[in-house]
């Protein structure tokens, strides 16, 4: 595996509730270390249980990805889809449950920063990108490099990293506008630049919810394609509604509902499950 | 590009001609204000003298103009409004007095401690005689504040309006601190009566042109920080602190350690200014750190332009230049004015005065 970045205080787990008090203020500091994913899998969740004032977000949770997966999930409005990426991402602490990373970063005790730079990558259900910045800048700012306070003041870009820009530039079919202000971008574009900044970051784990919202079909079909090239090399995992977009990409598929997995399996066989034709398809 | 080639043109050609331009303006105003204390310093019948009043007015206007540029880094640039930002000037006027009150006293005790009867300094006034102490103290007394102030804030994750509430409040409570005779300060008369600074009067010429010319160093000083750091990759993070927090997060930024640099730089900025202040204008109180002068630093920055580095300094001539005749001329209108002021650039300049000056560049 590469090398990727792990928090130095993640090495010895402390009781810490909320991970904030964890990390000194901008140290940023990391020890390069290799994610641990002996035995496959690069994220494991278990009995993962989340209430917001006595509504069950999730109850008893348990997922396996593996690595160079490409996992999509689906489920009804409310099945806990986002509530389990705010879990994963640090967003939302779980009342209980196991949530790792590879076999040894225990995400329950890490901040949303940590998070993010020991190699977990998230893309919003609403593109979120730096509207006031260039195309450019938003890849150059997302890009992985030390992200401390120190060397953002003397940050200079080497002629490498312009080019791995520029090569995720022309990924996302935005060489024409890379200077443009992402404010400006319209909504499929800032989807592709939100991917690119992704990309740019190079996560092993890529979480995508909604991704092809609001985009053509032409767009859908290249955003597959993308998605495709990336698994393996990373692993992907993709909410989506659009059944059409989940039959181009998923080699397996798992169904969320009330905050549990229904089913999995490849789209076909869940398609098939009587469970959720039930509850999902609504027949 | 889907621009039509006139207008490539004409932006292309604005674009070469608007940094001389600028350049030249702002070099022009440089030299006049250089040669602002010079003047002061021909002989009083001299037809070309500048006045003492003159010569002190701008100086304030100046520091204050530091002050809006300080607010702006965190404002317009980090999305940081604060309402407290006079707490952080007084203080470092407030150092400085304290080292003009030591000069002036000579081996004594300031007069305002044995008007109370004290017979000895309190310790914190310890080394306060001494000039490079005391310049340690105007960086290091708003500049603790503020960072402990902020470690705080930015670790609980207080933002928008909540923060500005926060700044109000803690400048608020300095003043009423320092309005007590028991705090150690003077009360609410402050620091006054000045007479020396380093072995120089304070009121001769020289002198005043010296802080002059001080204070002109620490605005270009700040300018040329400001743009440093709008340039670097710090500002660009900056810029995306203020647009999309979660997603810099995400991106596996620490948004606190920006947060906390940039509010204790701007703290820093604001204690220097107070500092060069004091000796100017002769006299510091705790209604410096009035709620109100805050939101008047929040308007000079709000009229020249947030997120511009010029904009705030016009901003803060401009309103400061109002004031000044405002309450020569219609003394009781002045709050008035102020108030329509900041309502019509809310309303119709929500860029300022920079925000209007590049729309009729453009067009």
């Amino acid at each position: 595996m590469r090398a990727v970045p792990i928090p130095e205080a993640m090495l010895e787990p402390a009781f810490d509730p909320a991970g904030a008090a964890r990390d000194a203020i901008g140290a940023g500091l990391r020890a390069e270390k290799g994610l641990n994913v002996r035995h496959g899998t690069i994220l494991t969740l278990e009995g993962i249980n989340v209430s917001f004032d006595g509504f069950k977000a999730l109850t008893d949770l348990n997922l396996y990805i593996g690595v160079g997966e490409l996992r999509c999930i689906i489920g009804p409005n409310g099945a806990g889809k986002t509530t389990m990426m705010d879990v994963i991402t640090g967003k939302t602490r779980p009342d209980s449950g196991m949530a790792y990373f590879g076999e040894t970063l225990d995400l329950t005790h890490m901040s949303e920063v940590q998070i993010a730079q020991s190699g977990i990558g998230r893309k919003f259900q609403k593109p979120t990108v730096f509207e006031a910045l260039s195309v450019f800048e938003n890849l150059e700012l997302a890009q992985k490099t030390n992200k401390s306070v120190w060397a953002s003041l003397r940050a200079k870009m080497t002629g490498e990293q312009r080019d791995r820009i520029d090569e995720v530039l022309t990924t996302i079919r935005l060489e024409t506008a890379r200077q443009r202000p992402a404010g400006l971008l319209s909504h499929g574009q800032k989807q592709f630049l939100e991917i690119g900044m992704l990309l740019m970051q190079d996560p092993q784990l890529l979480l995508l919810d909604e991704p092809v919202a609001g985009m053509t079909d032409a767009e859908t079909e290249f955003t597959a394609q993308l998605f495709k090239s990336l698994a393996r090399k990373h692993s992907l995992m993709v909410v989506e509604h659009d059944m059409g977009f989940v039959g181009s990409i998923a080699d397996h598929v798992t169904v969320l509902h009330q905050g549990s997995v229904l089913a999995e399996g490849s789209l076909n066989e869940v398609q098939a499950d009587e469970r959720v034709i039930e509850v999902y398809l609504g027949r | 590009m889907t621009m039509p080639l006139n207008q490539t043109v004409l932006a292309r050609t604005s674009a070469r001609l608007g940094p001389r331009v600028s350049i030249a303006l702002g070099g022009l105003i440089l030299l006049i204000l250089i040669a602002m204390p010079l003047l002061h310093m021909l002989p009083a019948d001299n037809s070309l003298h500048l006045s003492a009043y003159t010569l002190t007015l701008v100086g304030k206007i100046l520091c204050y103009a530091v002050v809006a540029l300080a607010l702006d880094l965190v404002w317009g640039y980090a999305g940081l409004l604060s309402l407290g930002h006079g707490l952080f000037f007084a203080l470092g006027g407030y150092a400085m007095g304290m080292y003009l009150m030591r000069e002036t006293a000579g081996d004594g005790l300031p007069a305002f401690m044995s008007f109370l009867a004290w017979n000895e300094l309190p310790w914190y006034w310890y080394g306060t005689s001494n000039f490079l102490w005391a310049m340690c103290l105007v960086v290091l007394a708003p500049g603790l504040l503020a960072l402990v102030f902020g470690f705080f804030a930015f670790r609980s994750r207080i933002k928008g309006v909540y923060f500005s509430i926060m700044t109000q409040a803690l400048t608020f409570a300095g003043m009423l601190l320092f309005f007590r005779n028991e705090t150690g300060f003077g009360g609410n008369n402050g620091f006054t009566d000045f007479k020396r600074i380093l072995g120089f009067d304070i009121t001769a010429p020289a002198t005043r042109a010296a802080l002059f010319l001080a204070t002109v160093a620490l605005l270009v000083g700040s300018l040329l920080l400001g743009w440093k750091l709008a340039r670097s990759k710090f500002g660009r993070v900056l810029t995306a602190l203020r647009d999309a927090e979660n997603r810099l997060m995400f991106c596996g930024y620490d948004p606190r350690g920006y947060k906390l640099f940039i509010w204790v730089l701007s703290a820093v900025l604001c204690g220097l200014a107070g500092a060069l202040y004091v000796p100017q204008v002769g006299i510091i109180n705790p209604s410096e750190m009035s709620p109100t002068n805050s939101i008047e630093a929040a308007v000079w920055v709000a009229l020249g332009g947030r997120g511009t580095l010029i904009g705030p300094i016009l901003g803060a001539g401009m309103v400061n230049g109002m004031k000044s005749w405002f309450t020569v001329a219609f003394p009781e209108y002045w709050l008035f004015a102020l108030g329509a002021l900041f309502i019509l650039v809310t309303l119709y300049l929500p860029k300022g005065v920079v925000g209007l000056l590049k729309r009729g560049e453009k067009s």
